[in-house]
């Protein structure tokens, strides 16, 4: 055990996931020869992150302002809308530089033996959104496990009678892998999702 | 013990670090079990999507200090896989995992009973070979009775005295007849109380031939009965959905 303060922040680092005990004593000690000036921007980014940061009214990802940056660009398809779990996810699919059209983040997956039903999400919101838009198609981008296939098969049955055209994010094979250890779901998958080369 | 080998349906899954998960699974000779998969969560796990909740695999493990890790997963059944087609009935196969982890929680030893009782429900839910409601609650009772608390459907639960009873009662545990009858105990109808005998005992020709309005009430009467005896309800039961 340290004195005051220094435990005191060790304690506080220790909370963080994925910062264990030993890990949250180094970092302190970083902290605590670390030059003044860069311990002062570390307190003021964590400051203004709690501040100004926010969830978007349209789609309810990370935004500084009342709407996310992608919400507010003109240029985005507003005809595609892409439902996705979390934030980090609109980020890993803006890198791939292959969907111009907007999110919709449901902030996690149904899970009921979690206790979260539909309810706790924001599948109601979407239905609002969808209500009064020119949307045309939704793609269902919820995580690959059977928590996000579940939410995904829920939302296909709430948006079919809506007329849109409903798809899923293609599941298979992962580029680099062996076929040999894929695993019968997955492969399973693949050969569903089986493509042919006329195109 | 070092390494073992097992058969197990994962009950449940937790986030652990970066891409690893705690998973905990009830095997077949081992009980329940608590075990990390590590690097799961990547797209190029060798896992895949074995360790998903209700598959049920075999199992190789290495046993660790407070967890044990699991070293290699083949699938014998993807009932996951299919269950999460269906969101109705993921929603049940989610109860019958939750029941199935708080009745093996506290011990530690094999439930074999436990174990055959969830494997035969996810697989009678994949294949839809009856209503997954009647499923379920066959599934609710039957682990109710493996776990202790069998429910009495017919003979009085206090006195013994032949039945069947107008009254039960869930603290009282079951049907009680007139003269053991505590206060505020419920009148199903009579038929209600022959399809949860029928339905604990497996007799699902006669199960399957109730009405609609006993089936509702059988469910009523079952998911209270186990809300009774878990003490803190089931997450996953209000979540359900019948149709």
């Amino acid at each position: 055990m340290y004195e005051g303060v220094v435990q005191d922040l060790i304690d506080e680092l220790g909370r963080l996931p994925g910062v264990g005990p030993k890990s949250a004593q180094r970092i302190a000690f970083h902290i605590l020869q670390a030059d003044p000036v860069d311990v002062r921007r570390l307190v003021d980014v964590l400051r203004e992150v709690k501040e100004r940061v926010r969830f978007c009214s349209v789609c309810g990802n990370v935004a500084e302002e009342d709407q996310c940056r992608i919400c507010r660009d003109g240029r985005r398809d507003h005809t595609v809308i892409c439902v996705v779990e979390e934030s980090k996810d609109v980020v890993a699919i803006e890198k791939t530089r292959e969907f111009r059209g907007r999110y919709h983040v449901l902030g996690g997956a149904i899970s009921p033996i979690e206790g979260i039903g539909p309810d706790n999400l924001r599948i109601k919101e979407l239905m609002v959104r969808l209500a009064d838009s020119d949307v045309t198609e939704v793609i269902l981008a919820t995580d690959p496990n059977l928590e996000g296939e579940a939410t995904a098969t829920y939302l296909a049955r709430m948006l079919k009678p809506l007329g849109l055209r409903v798809t899923r994010l293609a599941s298979g094979l992962p580029v680099g892998g062996d076929l040999e250890y894929a695993d019968e779901v997955t492969l399973g998958r693949a050969f569903e999702g089986r493509r042919s080369f006329d195109h | 013990m070092g390494l073992y080998r097992d058969e197990a349906v994962v009950l449940r899954t937790h986030k652990l670090g970066e891409a690893d998960r705690i998973v905990t699974l009830l095997t077949r000779e081992h009980g329940q079990v608590r075990a990390v998969a590590k690097g799961v969560r990547r797209t190029m796990s060798k896992f895949g999507a074995r360790l998903e909740p209700a598959m049920h695999v075999d199992l190789q493990l290495h046993t660790g200090r407070s967890l044990d890790i699991i070293t290699q997963a083949e699938t014998l059944h993807s009932y996951g896989d299919v269950l999460s087609g269906d969101y109705s009935k993921w929603t049940m196969a989610n109860a019958v995992l939750e029941t199935a982890e708080r009745f093996t929680a506290l011990v530690e030893e094999p439930a074999l009973q436990q174990f055959l009782l969830v494997v035969g429900a996810l697989r009678t839910l994949a294949e839809s070979a009856y209503d997954p409601a009647m499923v379920l609650d066959a599934f609710l009772i039957r682990s109710l009775a493996v776990g202790g608390y069998a429910p009495s459907f017919d003979a009085c639960s206090r006195c013994g005295a032949p039945g069947p009873h107008k009254w039960f009662s869930l603290a009282g545990g079951g049907s009680v007849c007139g003269e053991c009858r505590p206060p505020a105990t419920a009148t199903p109808a009579s038929e209600t109380l022959t399809l949860l005998g029928n339905l604990m005992e497996g007799d699902w020709e006669s199960a399957v031939a109730s009405e609609a309005r006993h089936q509702r009430e059988a469910h009523g009467i079952v998911a209270a009965y186990l809300s009774w005896h878990l003490e803190h309800g089931l997450r996953s039961l209000p979540l359900v959905e019948r149709t």
